[in-house]
């Protein structure tokens, strides 16, 4: 076998270094004995069974889930449609107005979409009395109007690359057109659907800024329980409780992938 | 070439001024935008023919095929099958399948959810399900690779799973798209054999669109040529060869030598000749009477022509020329000759012996010959 140079191999650790060892060092941190975040005082798992005990915290986790979940699975179902009607009603009226004005959210800046949302709520709880106040409902809304944009995107060029004889075919061979998007359409754009899913739920669980504009008082989500934290003075609970999180990302990636691969080898 | 003779008169319904049309294809258009995909088609295919339409690309006939099938809805005209006009029925509720260039197979479904997947639609029992597809796997001889999806088999064997896809429902009318256009050249030639034994045997009405002229010619009972949206001629590959209704079939079905030029003597059942870029005129036979000075075209067939090597007297037609080209092709060779006035004439000479083959070499100066009833007098 061919030598590879030895330049490539340190070009690839550096970059995986870059990428990975501020995440390395996390979680390493997070198995500190210390209260202070950045000296190492030996190992201990102190900080997990801290973490059980901070219902803050475990609150504000169980919020942002909550609201990741929701907004991702409303996402993926608007987005879908939408990249539908982009790509497979053909040229109509108001067309390349809905395909910019669903990319718009990509390119806006997010503090834009976080204040525009918060004006919408007050007005309109003003107007029609809904929502009352602002909270988890209000934050999910907004999330899934950033997400959409992404889901759209994903699902259009998915659409775009397939066959659309299969659609035809389908349709020939006597199904109705409903029949045609769940028996066809759907499960071979269905890892689309997954890969749009899964960035919704990391766009929506990652989310401060739109977040801190819409919450309420008894609607905290991680990133902002967290970012006030640092605000106080870090503990190594958000360590541990950043590394917990990384595992569950990491197990259903994982899961996700291995599923998507196991059921559809080719790409057609 | 043999198609015709080898089908008794009674298998050609055409013929026949009785025979009810099994499709009508009647004063079809369509335009998308400015341009006619379709232009007033109308046509009629019988019961059980292997019926093609053949042209080059954008030409119309796949706008044609998936009209018949429903896919796309024609400006006006009509479309009957056996009688029901289907022109504005979807194509889901039509007796009609279609087999797709890409094959269309659904990537997430075995050989046989394919074959199957028609036949769900028509809520059709279980046990009678898998009873029809074990046929189809037979038919296409494609039992064992029952389990597969599309993306482990091999390109003839996704032909096979979208032909047998499409028979599944028994449909009235196949339609097929370029049904052998992603197959190589040595698999095609089979599978155009195979093609005609399982149409034969399901006895269904075959619609095929293709711009291999060759497929056409070998697969079909009939063939329509078409050109520019319309359709030029409609006839048996054997009539289209040697009968060509006008120039773009003569020129687009097999190869041709084209000699233009004018009547100056009308004779019995026969017209003189003279071509422009030749010394000697020539004798076609043309039953109706030609105005004198009516411009015309003769088209000769290479393999019509006979070589010499002296003038031949006795012959009404001769053309000489040098020979510029040879190209051997094992069962014939191909000469190309220039005349002293600088045409081209184009000579197919069969290798019927191993030993005494033509022995004409570049440079050769030699005569060609045909019979008044050799060629075809084309008008315009």
């Amino acid at each position: 076998m061919r030598q590879r140079p030895f330049a490539l191999y340190t070009a690839m650790a550096f970059g995986y270094a870059f990428l990975y060892l501020p995440i390395l060092s996390l979680i390493v941190y997070s198995f500190n004995e210390s209260r202070l975040v950045t000296v190492w005082a030996g190992f201990s798992t102190r900080w997990y069974g801290e973490l059980f005990r901070n219902e803050s915290l475990l609150d504000a986790a169980m919020n942002s889930f909550v609201v990741a979940t929701t907004a991702a699975t409303f996402s993926v179902t608007l987005g879908t449609l939408a990249g539908l009607a982009l790509s497979r009603l053909g040229r109509f009226r108001g067309r390349t107005m809905l395909s910019i004005m669903t990319s718009a959210p990509l390119v806006m800046p997010e503090v834009m979409l976080g204040l525009s949302s918060l004006l919408l709520f007050v007005s309109m709880q003003q107007l029609i009395g809904w929502p009352d106040g602002r909270g988890i409902t209000t934050i999910t809304i907004a999330h899934v109007t950033l997400c959409t944009s992404y889901v759209t995107i994903i699902v259009q060029s998915r659409l775009a690359q397939l066959d659309e004889s299969l659609e035809e075919a389908a349709m020939d061979l006597g199904a109705r057109p409903w029949k045609v998007f769940f028996l066809v359409t759907l499960p071979v754009i269905a890892p689309a659907l997954i890969a749009g899913w899964l960035l919704a739920f990391t766009l929506s669980l990652d989310d401060l800024v739109i977040a801190s504009f819409v919450s309420g008082p008894d609607s905290t989500t991680l990133p902002i329980e967290v970012y006030s934290k640092v605000r106080l003075g870090l503990t190594p609970e958000v360590n541990a409780l950043a590394t917990l999180i990384i595992v569950f990302v990491t197990a259903v990636i994982t899961l996700v992938g291995w599923i998507v691969h196991r059921s559809k080898p080719s790409r057609t | 070439m043999a198609q015709a003779s080898r089908r008794p008169a009674a298998l050609e319904p055409w013929q026949d001024a009785n025979a009810r049309p099994f499709l009508r294809i009647q004063n079809i258009t369509k335009t998308f935008g400015n341009t006619y995909a379709v232009d007033d088609v109308s046509c009629d295919v019988y019961q059980g023919e292997f019926f093609s339409l053949l042209g080059g690309s954008g030409c119309g006939k796949s706008t044609l095929l998936r009209i018949l099938a429903g896919l796309e809805t024609p400006n006006s005209g009509r479309i009957l099958i056996d009688g029901v006009d289907v022109t504005n029925m979807p194509p889901y509720e039509r007796p009609v399948n279609m087999m797709f260039q890409s094959y269309a197979l659904f990537p997430h479904m075995t050989v046989e959810q394919n074959i199957a997947f028609g036949l769900k639609q028509d809520r059709m029992p279980k046990a009678q399900v898998a009873e029809r597809v074990d046929a189809m796997l037979e038919l296409v001889k494609m039992r064992e690779l029952r389990a597969r999806r599309p993306d482990q088999l091999s390109g003839g064997q996704r032909q096979r799973v979208a032909l047998a896809r499409s028979l599944a429902k028994q449909p009235k009318l196949l339609l097929l798209d370029e049904p052998l256009g992603a197959l190589d050249k040595k698999l095609r030639e089979h599978t155009q054999f195979e093609l005609m034994t399982i149409q034969e045997r399901v006895g269904t009405t075959f619609i095929t669109v293709t711009h291999d002229q060759e497929e056409a010619m070998t697969m079909s009972t009939r063939v329509a040529v078409m050109d520019a949206g319309r359709i030029v001629q409609v006839n048996t590959p054997a009539n289209l060869y040697e009968f060509p209704a006008n120039r773009f079939v003569a020129e687009f079905i097999g190869s041709v030598n084209i000699i233009e030029g004018r009547v100056i003597e009308q004779l019995d059942g026969e017209v003189r000749i003279q071509a422009d870029g030749f010394e000697n005129s020539f004798v076609m036979d043309h039953l109706d009477p030609l105005p004198l000075g009516t411009s015309v075209a003769v088209a000769i067939r290479p393999e019509k022509l006979s070589v010499h090597d002296e003038r031949p007297v006795e012959r009404p037609n001769w053309v000489q020329g040098k020979v510029v080209d040879i190209a051997y092709l094992g069962d014939v060779s191909i000469y190309h000759l220039l005349t002293p006035l600088g045409r081209t004439v184009r000579v197919q000479i069969t290798h019927e012996q191993r030993y005494e083959r033509p022995h004409y070499r570049w440079e050769d100066e030699v005569f060609v010959s045909w019979d008044s009833e050799d060629g075809v007098l084309l008008l315009g």
